[in-house]
């Protein structure tokens, strides 16, 4: 008796379930949606763990959301109390530390996961046709994450966020004409002050949020429309069977997302907790000391750095010292920084090979690519040191090899031999 | 694989030390210890009576110091709490702001973080770089912070310091006898004997046992953090094995 009534009881709750789905899928498209982006959204089955990055990026988003909200609850955007608030999180928050560690750790380990996935693009050229505009998302993502990370450095209110938002705010100074006027425009104040800290908090906190979550669906919406690039850059649409499924792919959910994913995550996961419980200042990369004291438009933090993930791009501002056409050198420095921040988005334009990935491009694409990251270290290194003639020549030529990588490759890419590309993937 | 193993190897050659910053001056090491509960208390001791007249805490609760330390609330409100503080309020003083400027040239900082600014090390020596200067206003100077603006506040228990000169070992040995080869040497901070009220030893035992306690001021909750820690990472570690496992199963299926 009591047998038959349990074998009863999951028949009669996955029957209410499946009429719950049936009533919300005649009035939207629930089962599509769901099976268009998981469970028949077919992926190229060579997958690497370089295609981890993307969904790890999304794990650290949920993160910095989630603890941002909980932060936002004691953290008071006022220049007398700011930097006493977060304190105040820290010590009498119950847990308030770890919510805090979980967000300032959480930046950096955006930048990792972010700075890897776009090299996994760069390096199978996942954004070659028709991946352009999910290239071109990825980029403004970027741009807003540095945006995000920027103005929430100044939150804290310590003595590294003023003088570092100082001196990049400074920077807008640099345009001819209207620089000074835009400078002010951009702080609200004559000076880094309340002002300029009550609008950073409402950016961070509400408009590039938003933006940031908007241009995420996006990029997820031009990816499942197009579908997954591989590490062969082989096109897995081209043989498909008589369902319309691509031979070589595999549904994202469940091989992708438990197959791969989950244990990946966990993975991620024990680094991340390793920093944020034994070492959430990361040897003062994360955490800078001089952030450990408030504000003081009077006292000068003896070396000013930026956060590490804007060092490659702070050096390169810093290697221009040469002032042109009559405008000074640190007009061209913004330039060369902008520009180099920009470049990227030009990738599907510049790489003119017939084949994507790095694994049939010829000698010199590996070279250039090889000679990309070196630079990119070596500028990221030359960002958090202080000015030397030495450095500063190192910095020139890390410059110069960023550039290169680009400018170069509509040449290169053109020229060198390539691999023939299988047609099916290699098992 | 390979080759991301090779470009993490190569973040972690080329990531250097510290960013923080030093002047260049030899610091003396100093390794924290929350767990020592009678060192910080007699840091928290030395604080109240020699730097709070100054320098406060203000993120810093006197409850949560007296809990965490382990001392009990009656004791630490008679030995401990400043007259007219209750305990629940941050340590802090009765030094009007516009008078310390006018009496040391700026206001004493507030010290809840300092070893998070300059590190143990640095507190450490500057505590032990005192000596006597009749050429600043407040007659002794410091090697660790040249000019400093404050006095020498445990003069009392180090004694009288002063810079002196003496025979000191050069590195190299006497080709002849081959003694170690000495020349007159200056800068050493000697201090003058029967002048204090600890020797030498004690000095730097009550010296380690005040930055201790500001070690601790600095991240009270560090020990609750890295308890907390293992757990996690157990957890996580734990949870890897089983969705290793089930992610298996699936990628079975696949191949």
């Amino acid at each position: 008796m009591s047998d038959a009534k349990s074998s009863e009881k999951p028949g009669a709750v996955m029957a209410g379930v499946t009429q719950v789905v049936n009533w919300i899928d005649a009035r939207m498209p629930l089962v599509e949606t769901y099976e268009y982006h998981m469970s028949r959204y077919w992926a190229p089955k060579n997958f690497n763990m370089w295609y981890l990055f993307g969904v790890l990026s999304m794990v650290v988003l949920v993160n910095q959301l989630l603890t941002g909200i909980w932060l936002t609850m004691s953290y008071v955007p006022a220049g007398d109390k700011a930097f006493a608030s977060v304190e105040y999180i820290m010590r009498d928050v119950e847990f308030g530390w770890l919510l805090r560690y979980l967000h300032s750790s959480g930046a950096s380990a955006f930048f990792i996961v972010v700075y890897l996935h776009m090299f996994r693009g760069m390096m199978y050229g996942s954004y070659r046709k028709p991946r352009e505009l999910i290239w071109l998302f990825g980029m403004a993502i970027f741009l807003v994450l540095m945006a995000e990370g920027f103005m929430g450095y100044l939150l804290p209110w310590g003595n590294m966020s003023y003088w570092g938002a100082q001196v990049i705010v400074s920077l807008v100074g640099a345009i001819p004409v209207v620089g000074a006027d835009m400078m002010e425009w951009v702080r609200g104040d004559f000076l880094m002050s309340e002002i300029t800290l009550n609008r950073f908090f409402a950016l961070h906190v509400v408009a590039l949020p938003i933006m940031l979550i908007m241009l995420v669906f996006l990029h997820i919406v031009a990816l499942h429309h197009v579908g997954s690039n591989n590490p062969d850059g082989i096109d897995v649409k081209k043989h498909k069977d008589e369902n319309g499924k691509p031979l070589d792919s595999i549904a994202f959910h469940p091989y992708y997302t438990i197959g791969h994913d989950l244990p990946a995550i966990v993975l991620f996961l024990i680094v991340f907790c390793s920093v944020v419980f034994f070492a959430p200042e990361m040897g003062g990369y994360f955490l800078e000391p001089p952030n450990f004291e408030q504000a003081n438009p009077l006292k000068t933090p003896e070396h000013i750095a930026p956060v590490w993930y804007y060092t490659p791009f702070y050096a390169m501002l810093r290697a221009a010292t040469y002032p042109l056409f009559g405008m000074d050198a640190k007009f061209w420095g913004f330039v060369v920084m902008v520009g180099a921040i920009a470049l990227p988005a030009v990738l599907p334009w510049l790489d003119r090979s017939p084949v994507k990935s790095i694994r049939y491009k010829g000698a010199i694409s590996k070279g250039m690519l090889a000679m990309f990251i070196v630079s990119f270290f070596l500028l990221g290194w030359l960002g958090t040191q202080a000015a030397s003639p030495f450095y500063t020549l190192l910095a020139q030529v890390g410059t110069a090899g960023y550039f290169a990588y680009f400018v170069l490759m509509p040449w290169y890419t053109r020229v060198e031999k390539t691999k023939p590309v299988p047609e099916r993937v290699p098992a | 694989m390979k080759r991301f193993l090779m470009i993490l190897g190569f973040c972690a050659l080329t990531t250097p030390a510290a960013l923080a910053s030093d002047s260049g001056v030899h610091l003396e090491p100093m390794t924290p210890d929350h767990r020592d509960l009678p060192s910080l208390q007699h840091g928290a001791k030395l604080f109240m009576n020699y730097c709070l007249g100054c320098h406060s805490l203000e993120h810093q609760r006197h409850v949560r110091t007296a809990e965490d330390l382990g001392i009990p609330t009656d004791l630490y409100q008679a030995s401990l709490l400043p007259a007219g503080a209750d305990m629940g309020s941050h340590i802090t003083n009765a030094m009007p702001a516009d008078g310390a400027k006018n009496w040391f040239g700026a206001q004493p900082p507030d010290l809840s973080m300092v070893t998070r600014v300059r590190g143990t090390d640095w507190v450490y020596s500057y505590l032990k770089g005192f000596y006597l200067d009749p050429s600043r206003p407040l007659g002794v100077n410091n090697d660790v912070l040249p000019n400093a603006g404050m006095p020498h506040a445990l003069i009392e228990l180090q004694g009288v310091p002063r810079k002196v000169c003496k025979q000191a070992p050069e590195g190299g040995r006497d080709g002849l006898t081959g003694q170690p080869m000495t020349s007159e040497q200056c800068g050493f901070i000697e201090v003058e004997a029967g002048t204090g009220l600890l020797s030498a030893e004690e000095y730097d035992a009550a010296v380690y046992d005040l930055v201790n306690f500001l070690d601790y001021t600095g991240e009270p909750y560090r020990l609750d953090r890295q308890r907390i820690g293992v757990y996690v990472i157990l957890f996580l570690l734990v949870l890897y094995v089983f969705t290793w496992l089930l992610g298996r199963e699936y990628q079975k299926e696949v191949h």
